[in-house]
């Protein structure tokens, strides 16, 4: 079992967490300028990184987002940190 | 085999204290033994079938490698399954079964089944079964050919307890190399957990010997012991570290007596796997008849259990361990020869052992015992043959912890690369098979510090010479006992081109079952190096994964079962409702009351559904979502999260709508209360309640400022107490609440804040049913005295308890949704009915962009729909409405809902059918289980549709 360090709790176990998604996929807005493609890259097109990814995971029980980058292969955990006001 | 107990004078044979039986069979053991050691004492040979060809099978080995010894034990009226008998220690009153046998292991009535072994080569079931359809023999064959069997009136009581602990330093195995790294860690202060598979601590030493530091080896593991205690280091015996998982995780199983198993989740600072070796099998033909044992087992067994394997011993070897083994054999009384392939041997000759270099065994004679061994081609009188092919470091857990390995020639064996991060591997499991350099690595672990136990008198050669399986030789070589795999059946698998190490396993099943092939992989894959031409490495190994040995369910459950796994939600007012003889039923994580009153089910459900129509019905709509958007922005993040404008709804005012996915589907309805300019209320579905609460804080803390607006779910601190129907009014106003109940102060959808007793409640005029109805929100702690008073009140307007079932068939009447069951995962707004907020806004909100694709836009989307029938025989709920197309029958849709109204007395259903919309009117056809129905497209609607009642 992996354990995480959530920015505000501190480490716990993975059954804790739950992933949010890539980190930067940004939102394409408005709607209305946004070709089909653009919003299917947005639904489903995730780099799905093999090694060093960025993430969106969510700490199910303080219920804090965070960006957590870690390696998809050896499951090492590099950082995890808050967001910052920053849209990821 | 004659093995026998040595010691049985009168005096110690009133040790044999343990009453067991085998097979029905009333047999004495003595306390320390192990199932298999009592056994043995006990001269029992035969003590199970192979898997596939039902070959009598004996004792091999006395540990967790054991491939034969494999028993179902009964105790304490609780049955464990396929349980090594090497690895159970022996309890008074233990039964023991045979696995795969019947009816016993002497006489098993498939054991013809190996006269047909030529029909039977690997891959013969895949290859056969294959036509017309495996499923048709898959029963017959399985039931022939599984191991142990499960008993549901034995089965254990999964209590088994838990625990997670923390240490510096988790010493895998106390043997030599995990009791020198143990001390010497605990010497310098560290936490230090030892654990080991033994029910006492000491490993190789306690059959091996030795002298440590000028003491004999039982006397420097005591004050190793001592010394481990006194520095308050946590020991475990008779537990395995089955896993090594993710971050370094170590998961132990601990068996203990008179108490259920333990399974300990340790987080270390840093991990030893000072886990030995194992020793394999020498493979000749007819290398699998009981009475063929490993040697160091032997050894094992007479040293700990006074227990001598046989009078006429054989040993086979290819390395110099074999060496002691028969001098202590031949000390014990038996008649010993040592047959060494080797031309010479570096360990000291044994006196009384008759020694024979350059000579190998080529076949066992005997069926069901050793009669004779065959020497150089010459016969040898033997009741027992000992084999000592070398050790096979264990290095599953180095493994399975992602540790690589590379092959060392000078002894035959895969040993393991760098250490993993936060772990070490030491001793035997290290390629270290001489006791002085153990104790060196094992120190070397434990601490940077001191000096490392030193060894004397002990063996300090090895010198093995490669004895592998050899393609060419004659008869039946037994590779893997348990899977019953032999040479021949390698070199198919090499013909059919099942090269690669992994295919080998799948295909010849070498290598699987209970034991992973931990004394066969080897063989295994020399065979395949051999056949295929390539060297051992070349050929490598298969993947290690958990766990090391099967490890009971139970234990791994442990007490996370029934509510103690998935708690159930329960209502405040659960008490209430059984006393009014609700039938409790499961609505998601809730328990809610399906229908009251012990008549007919059908019959209580339409009941209510009737006279909730007639009166007034009372439901306990507790588990409906309250998830409160406060702050500032609350307008804005519910504009953005819903698909229906919200900052647009007044104070005081209901609102209903949908929320979306990104990709525009339907994934929750229901209503918003806007309590003040910054506070809202999501009255979600029940089901959908923590959903909601993560959505919401998902967007809350991605795009808003989350100083300026906070979520928070209030849902189980309020009760929800909901009245509907013509008399829903009076009912409300006889509650003696100060409140305005008229159609002009307290229209459909809307609310207000009021009291009642003095308690704060909310009044909220919503309603699922289509009939006038106020759903009263209470703080649960008071939620009892107003249920009484709106039952006492309800009494005297003939009010009727309603149930979920009941409510269910009053909605459907109305054709509204319940998400998830009358929309699926492409249902978009528009499908429902709802194209306004589509066509009207203009901002972004969550799926916004996917309800102008082209998908969205297509003409033919399925809509809801309601279904008529002509008969009384309502839809069934999933069955497809259809149309002949050219290529036979093609789905338009699925209904979603059906019931019988008891107020329109027919039955109603609901759908989604392609084009629904356009085909209001027709008549289609609705296909289930190879019957067909006819059934006319009409509205949602079915009953009211001016809404008349609402005001009723
Ligand atoms: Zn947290």
């Amino acid at each position: 079992m992996q354990r995480f360090s959530c920015p505000f709790c501190g480490p716990r176990d993975e059954t804790e967490f739950f992933y949010g998604g890539e980190a930067g996929n940004e939102r394409p807005e408005p709607a209305e300028n946004i070709s089909p493609v653009r919003w299917a890259q947005y639904l489903h097109m995730e780099k799905n990184e093999k090694g060093r990814a960025r993430e969106i995971w969510v700490h199910l029980t303080c219920g804090e987002f965070f960006v957590m980058e870690r390696d998809t292969v050896t499951h090492e955990i590099f950082k995890t940190e808050a967001f910052h006001g920053e849209r990821t | 085999m004659t093995a026998r107990r040595l010691d049985s004078t009168s005096e110690q044979s009133s040790a044999e204290s343990l009453s067991f039986t085998f097979d029905g069979r009333t047999l004495k053991g003595r306390a320390g033994d192990t199932v298999a050691s009592a056994l043995l004492a006990n001269g029992v040979r035969i003590l199970g079938r192979s898997f596939k060809y039902h070959r009598p099978r004996g004792l091999w080995g006395a540990g967790a490698e054991e491939p034969n010894a494999i028993v179902d034990i009964t105790y304490a009226g609780q049955r464990t399954p396929n349980s090594r008998a090497t690895a159970i220690a022996l309890q008074d009153g233990m039964e023991v079964r045979s696995v795969n046998t019947s009816p016993d292991a002497e006489k098993d009535r498939y054991g013809l089944l190996d006269r047909f072994s030529q029909f039977l080569p690997a891959g013969f079931y895949y290859k056969t079964f294959l036509w017309p359809d495996w499923h048709l023999f898959e029963p017959r064959i399985r039931a022939m050919a599984g191991l142990g069997h499960l008993d549901p009136a034995t089965q254990p009581e999964a209590d088994c307890p838990q625990r997670s602990a923390h240490c510096d330093l988790l010493v895998i195995g106390a043997g030599p190399a995990g009791l020198a790294a143990a001390r010497a860690a605990a010497q310098e202060g560290r936490d230090v957990l030892l654990a080991d598979e033994q029910d006492q601590p000491g490993g190789s030493l306690l059959h091996r010997g030795g002298v440590i530091e000028g003491q004999p080896a039982g006397q420097w593991i005591s004050e190793s012991l001592e010394l481990l205690d006194g520095h308050g280091a946590t020991r475990l015996a008779s537990t395995t570290a089955y896993g090594i998982y993710d971050h370094n995780l170590v998961c132990l199983w601990e068996r203990r007596r008179g108490q259920p198993d333990r399974l300990w989740r340790v987080r270390p600072q840093q991990i030893v796997i000072a886990t030995g070796a194992i020793e394999r099998p020498l493979v000749f033909n007819n290398n699998d008849r009981p009475g063929v044992m490993s040697a160091d087992s032997a050894l094992l067994y007479l040293r700990r259990h006074d227990i001598l394997v046989g009078q006429k011993i054989v040993i086979a070897t290819n390395n110099d361990t074999a060496y002691p083994v028969a001098s202590a054999l031949a000390e014990a009384g038996a008649e010993v020869v040592l047959a060494d392939l080797r031309p010479e041997a570096q360990a000291a000759l044994p006196d009384n052992v008759e020694v024979r270099m350059e000579t190998s065994v080529q076949a066992v004679e005997g069926k069901a015992s050793v009669e004779g061994v065959l020497l150089n081609g010459q016969r040898h009188e033997a009741d027992c043959l000992l084999v000592a092919g070398g050790f096979t470091p264990s290095v599953h857990l180095h493994c399975q912890a992602k540790g690589r390995l590379h092959y060392r020639e000078d002894i035959l064996a895969f040993v393991p690369d760098e250490p993993v991060a936060g772990t070490s591997v030491t001793g035997a499991a290290n390629g270290a098979f001489d006791l002085a350099s153990v104790l060196e690595q094992g120190h070397a672990v434990g601490s940077t510090k001191g000096n490392a136990p030193q060894a004397s008198e002990c063996l300090s050669s090895y010198g093995i010479q490669p004895a592998w399986p050899n393609p060419k030789a004659q008869g039946r070589q037994w590779i893997d006992f348990q899977n019953d795999v032999t040479v021949k059946d390698v070199a198919l698998a090499a013909r059919e081109n099942y090269r690669s190490v992994e295919h080998l396993k799948r295909y010849t099943t070498l290598g699987m079952a209970t034991d992973q092939g931990k004394t066969s992989n080897m063989n295994g894959l020399a065979a395949m190096a051999a056949i295929s031409g390539r060297t051992i490495p070349e050929v490598g190994t298969t993947t290690y994964r958990p766990p090391y040995v099967p490890v009971p369910l139970p234990v791994i459950a442990g007490r996370r079962r029934g509510e103690l796994f998935s708690p159930m939600r329960r209502l405040v007012l659960e008490n209430e409702h059984r006393a009014a003889d609700a039938a409790f039923r499961e609505y998601g994580p809730w328990l809610r009351p399906a229908f009251y009153g012990k008549g007919k089910p059908e019959d209580e459900i339409q009941r209510e559904a009737r006279q909730a129509r007639q009166t007034v019905g009372l439901f306990d709509g507790s588990p409906l979502g309250k998830v409160e958007v406060m702050g500032p922005d609350a307008a804005a993040l519910m504009d953005f999260n819903s698909y229906n404008t919200l900052s647009t709804l007044k104070p005081g005012r209901v609102r209903y709508g949908f929320m979306l996915n990104e990709d525009g589907v339907v994934y929750d309805d229901g209503v918003v209360l806007r309590l003040a300019e910054d506070h809202f209320i999501v009255s979600c579905s029940s089901g959908h309640v923590p959903g909601v609460v993560m959505r919401l804080e998902e967007w809350r803390q991605d795009r808003f400022d989350p100083a300026r607006v906070v979520i928070h779910n209030s849902t189980p601190q309020w009760a929800t107490l909901t009245t509907t129907g013509p008399r829903a009014r009076d009912l409300i106003a006889a509650l003696g609440l100060d409140l305005d109940l008229s159609d002009e102060a307290r229209p459909h959808m809307s609310f207000a804040n009021a009291r009642y007793q003095g308690t704060p409640i909310r009044v909220a005029r919503v309603s699922f049913t289509g009939d006038r109805s106020y759903e009263i929100s209470i703080p649960a702690s008071r939620a009892k005295e107003l249920w009484a008073h709106m039952r006492k009140e309800g009494d005297k307007l003939e009010a009727t308890l309603l149930g979920t079932e009941g409510l269910m068939i009053l909605r459907a009447e109305k054709g509204f949704i319940v998400a998830g069951k009358d929309t699926d995962g492409y249902t978009l707004p528009m499908d429902l009915g709802m194209s306004g907020p589509r066509k009207k806004r203009t901002g972004e909100y969550v799926g916004k962009r996917s309800l102008f694709t082209e998908e969205a836009e297509r003409s033919d989307r399925p809509a809801l729909v309601g279904l008529t029938v002509d008969d009384d025989t309502p839809l069934a709920t999933g069955a497809h409405a259809v149309e002949d197309g050219p290529k036979g029958l093609r789905s338009l849709g699925f209904v979603t809902s059906s019931y019988w109204s008891p107020t329109l007395e027919r039955p109603i259903a609901l759908a989604l059918v392609d084009s629904g919309r356009q085909r209001i009117g027709e008549t289609i056809e609705i296909y289930h289980l190879g019957t067909r129905q006819r059934a006319k497209v009409t509205s949602p609607c079915a009953f009211d549709p001016e809404g008349e009642r609402l005001y009723a």
